[in-house]
């Protein structure tokens, strides 16, 4: 299988040419403030990129030879962004993509034997609890935007439901994995609706429950979503009940709406959504000015650099969070819809890829975990993207790899360490039945 | 398992689609809206990085200019006028937030060096950055001072200069002014002031014409053939029009007076006559030739130049519309003119019947100093044939030389012009005192016009011929020294 990793180190040529010319770009532009480091940052990035690349041709030889480098791309891109905002946050960001690479490096090295997690699934979903719930506790907590997303210890600052949202997915795809056939044969139809066996429904409620607690303790609208509907995602893929999706979605858009008429943070974040306009200067601020940035950009976008992120003569902000919640706005301003399709793309070829892992793996737990891994990130970049585009109400969530943020980019590079870990076996698998049996079709 | 991981990247396929089209929505489709909305401070943000272009007067005085602020990713131009409220009108103002007005905001593509496409595309790829272009008027900085400092000893009002045969407006002044400098602490106050001060009484200001409107009667009338300059008419001390008495000034009444002594007296029995003699009709033909009924020509935004003619609460009466022509004949009935419109029935006659486009802007010139434009004079109309100009003209003398508008002479120089005294009694903006329109239209020198002009001075007790006529004198005088 070494022709993967030859495809792996092509596709990183491409990646190697954006960075380049993105900080060209950036530098060009903004030559007289930066200086000629911009450079040595893009030859730095490259080099972690070959060393990954080598670490993966000895530690995982079949592993998907796409999904790194259109990570590796992702992170690029989003580098770009963040030294066009701040080159001080670029350096930050810079440090955490090598953290985020150092973890991805431990979990393939100690995880090879993945299916270890289903050992440990339950304290993994309690691990992944006490994470989200981590924000709520006082003196290590920190609200933002009226959610409670952020955790402190010290001098270090996390924001836990990125962590989170790998821990869940474990044990959805572990408990799912076990109980599958249950909640399949044991379901009934009562009044025309298939109906999960009630045995089983408990647990299913207990997830629910926790959607609800977060809409209402965490106040965040976007992650409570993200976290469901990944949910759903897997019970679908486990179960093949489409009526479970329905009657889950029901609950969910029940529940918010409930919340969102006795939760101020989440009433406010709803109506911002359906009417911007009744608080222009204020509450509906940060969507106004994220879809007006949109505006500017048109076709082709205004250009690396030349986009205005605060008002000129002062630290106001023109687009609030512009290194985060509003970054696809910002690259859309500066490189236009064509920019923005190309990044929407890239998200979901990397969303291929790892629905393509799922379909090759043939145990039920890696195929559940690739396709929870994979639900997950192309959702979360879903509800961010349609958060500032007002698609859904916008809500405080990273977009993956892009977005300034270390626990983003770190818990990314783990989630792809995963995604990578199940390919490698799923194709190592598929190669030698494909040896053992001529007439077994050879993987893609 | 698989067959539902396909549907789900299905509907992951679907859910980005939705994001393109939302995306696309914003950026291309909706985005000129967007640009629109007040909340959307972003093209005015992205003009303020501009420097814009100054505005210069037809001597090089500078009267409006962008002064840098701050540096780098903070660098931004804010609007100076060191004429202060000289030329408040009918120059405006141009803020960021307060937006742009009159001059500024016609003019706003030269002064920001709006480029096509493909141009500001190379600027671009060049690195350089946009620059605005200088735009250098017509107006003429002594004339203004002194229209404005003679208004100023008069009262409210307005004076409007022009040269008859290009149309170059050198004066451009209304009373009350204010500073521009002032409008991003004022701008509420002067909003809310009942003198209006933010109003162009020039352009804006719609005041009953009184007397100067025989002159477009005559005008209509010699042109149109219903009189000649010899036919002579009895006129009574006091004609019954409508069943209302229509009266001269003192009642006096003339028998077989020409046109000559009809003008210079100002008779209004004698206007009244002829002007049922042409018939409304022909009168509102002549009118709309003059520019009446259109928003006038000026190089100032069409919103903020009114229109000329008879009103009927805001509506403009037209042709067929039932008026009493022998009281529009003599400038009373609904009549409501601008200041502009009557210095261009004055610049019309002036010019042998030829009315120029009146134009404040001379000139573009760039940031390296290289004309890029220039004014190009143009006709607006020929609303009366050359005869009928010198017959008006001869009676226009005869009003400055022994009739009512003897005020208006100037040594030396033949002057042609016409007074106009117009009682609004029940004007709200006056108190409601009894009070008058002053006006005085008139040019010179009268054989060979270099100027013509228009003063008006609103809500006051004198006569045009004793507060208005003065005004031109002042003006012209400083005008036609050159």
């Amino acid at each position: 299988m070494r022709s993967a990793r030859n495809r792996e180190l092509i596709a990183l040529v491409p990646v190697a040419l954006l960075l380049s010319a993105g900080f060209a770009a950036v530098f060009a532009q903004e030559q007289a403030k930066v200086g000629d480091l911009s450079l040595v940052y893009g030859a730095y990035f490259l080099a972690v990129c070959l060393a990954t690349h080598v670490f993966l041709r000895l530690k995982l030889p079949n592993a998907d030879p796409y999904l790194f480098p259109l990570g590796a791309l992702l992170t690029a891109f989003g580098l770009v962004m963040v030294y066009r905002i701040d080159a001080d946050l670029a350096r930050d960001q810079a440090n955490w993509f090598v953290l985020g690479l150092v973890l991805f490096a431990l979990a393939v090295h100690f995880l090879r034997d993945y299916e270890v997690l289903e050992r440990y699934r339950y304290t993994i979903a309690i691990g992944g609890l006490l994470l989200l719930l981590a924000p709520r506790v006082p003196g290590i907590g920190q609200q933002v935007n009226g959610a409670y997303l952020g955790v402190k210890l010290g001098p270090l600052a996390f924001q836990p439901a990125e962590f989170s949202k790998i821990c869940i997915v474990i044990f959805l795809a572990s408990y799912l994995r076990e109980h599958r056939e249950m909640l399949i044969v044991g379901a009934r139809r009562v009044l025309g609706v298939t109906l999960p066996p009630l045995k089983h429904l408990g647990p299913l409620l207990v997830v629910w429950g926790a959607a609800m607690f977060m809409l209402v303790f965490i106040r965040d609208l976007g992650s409570s979503l993200m976290f469901f509907a990944a949910f759903l995602a897997l019970l679908y893929v486990a179960t093949a009940r489409f009526s479970f999706v329905v009657i889950g979605m029901t609950m969910f858009l029940a529940g918010a709406w409930f919340f969102a008429s006795t939760v101020p943070h989440v009433h406010d974040r709803i109506q911002i959504w359906l009417d911007p306009y009744q608080d222009p200067t204020d509450s509906g601020y940060q969507i106004l000015q994220s879809i007006f940035a949109q505006a500017d950009g048109g076709l082709f976008g205004v250009g690396f650099g030349q986009a205005l992120i605060t008002i000129p003569g002062t630290n106001d902000a023109l687009l609030p969070a512009a290194q985060t919640d509003t970054i696809y706005s910002l690259i859309v301003n500066e490189v236009g819809l064509f920019g923005a399709s190309a990044l929407i793309l890239t998200y979901l070829l990397f969303a291929a890829r790892g629905f393509k892992i799922a379909l090759l793996a043939d145990d039920g737990f890696s195929k559940l975990l690739a396709t929870g891994l994979t639900a997950v990130f192309a959702i979360q970049a879903f509800v961010i993207v349609g958060g500032v585009t007002r698609v859904i109400p916008l809500t405080g969530v990273t977009l993956p790899f892009v977005s300034y943020g270390g626990s983003s980019i770190v818990a990314n590079f783990v989630l792809l360490a995963l995604l990578l870990l199940v390919s490698d076996r799923a194709r190592r698998e598929a190669t030698a039945a494909a040896r053992t049996g001529p007439l077994a079709p050879e993987p893609a | 398992m698989n067959r539902q991981i396909v549907k789900l990247f299905a509907l992951i396929v679907a859910l980005f689609a939705v994001l393109v089209a939302f995306t696309s929505y914003w950026a291309v489709f909706d985005a000129e809206a967007l640009k629109e909305k007040t909340a959307n401070k972003r093209p005015l943000l992205e003009q303020q990085r501009i420097e814009r272009g100054r505005i210069l007067a037809a001597d090089g005085t500078v009267i409006a200019r962008s002064v840098a602020k701050g540096r780098g990713d903070n660098l931004r131009y804010v609007r100076r006028y060191p004429e202060g409220a000289l030329f408040g009108h009918p120059v405006g103002y141009s803020f960021v937030r307060e937006g742009d007005t009159q001059f500024e905001q016609l003019h706003n593509d030269e002064l920001v060096g709006e480029e096509s496409e493909f141009v500001s595309l190379l600027d671009e790829l060049r690195g350089q950055a946009q620059e605005g272009n200088d735009v250098v008027t017509n107006l003429d900085p002594e004339a203004q001072r002194i229209a404005m400092g003679a208004l100023e000893a008069a009262g409210f009002g307005a004076v409007v200069a022009i040269e008859p045969d290009t149309g170059r407006v050198r004066v451009l002044a209304s009373n009350p002014p204010y500073d521009p400098n002032r409008i991003p602490f004022d701008l509420d106050e002067l909003n809310n002031d009942p003198t209006s001060p933010l109003l162009n009484r020039a352009t804006q200001g719609q005041y009953p014409p009184g007397s100067t409107f025989k002159v477009v009667t005559a005008a209509a009338a010699l042109d149109s053939g219903a009189i000649t300059p010899e036919t002579t008419l009895d006129a009574p001390g006091t004609l019954d029009v409508q069943g209302q008495p229509l009266s001269n000034d003192y009642n006096e009444s003339f028998s077989g007076i020409a046109l000559d002594t009809a003008l210079t007296n100002s008779v209004n029995t004698w206007f009244a006559q002829v002007g049922e003699e042409v018939g409304s009709e022909t009168l509102f033909d002549y009118m709309d030739r003059f520019g009446f009924g259109s928003a006038p020509a000026i190089d100032l935004p069409d919103d903020q130049v009114y229109r000329s003619g008879v009103f009927e609460g805001g509506d403009l009466l037209g042709r067929g519309d039932p008026v009493d022509v022998a009281r529009v004949a003599i400038g009373q009935e609904r009549l409501a003119v601008t200041p502009l419109q009557m210095a261009e029935v004055a610049a019309a006659v002036a010019n042998g019947g030829v009315l120029m486009k009146p134009r404040i802007w001379s000139r573009v010139v760039d940031p390296d100093g290289r004309v890029v434009d220039r004014l190009d004079p143009s006709r607006y109309n020929d609303p009366i044939d050359e005869e009928t100009a010198a017959a008006l003209t001869t009676a226009m003398e005869g009003v400055v030389s022994e009739g009512t508008g003897t005020n208006a002479a100037i040594p030396g120089v033949p002057v042609a012009g016409k007074t106009g005294t117009a009682e609004t009694p029940f004007n709200d903006a006056c108190g409601g005192a009894d009070v008058n329109q002053a006006w005085f239209i008139g040019f010179a020198p009268a054989d060979d016009p270099e100027i013509a002009i228009a003063a008006t001075v609103e809500c006051t007790t004198a006569f045009g011929g004793d507060i208005a006529a003065p005004i031109f004198r002042e003006v012209a005088e400083a005008l036609i020294d050159e």
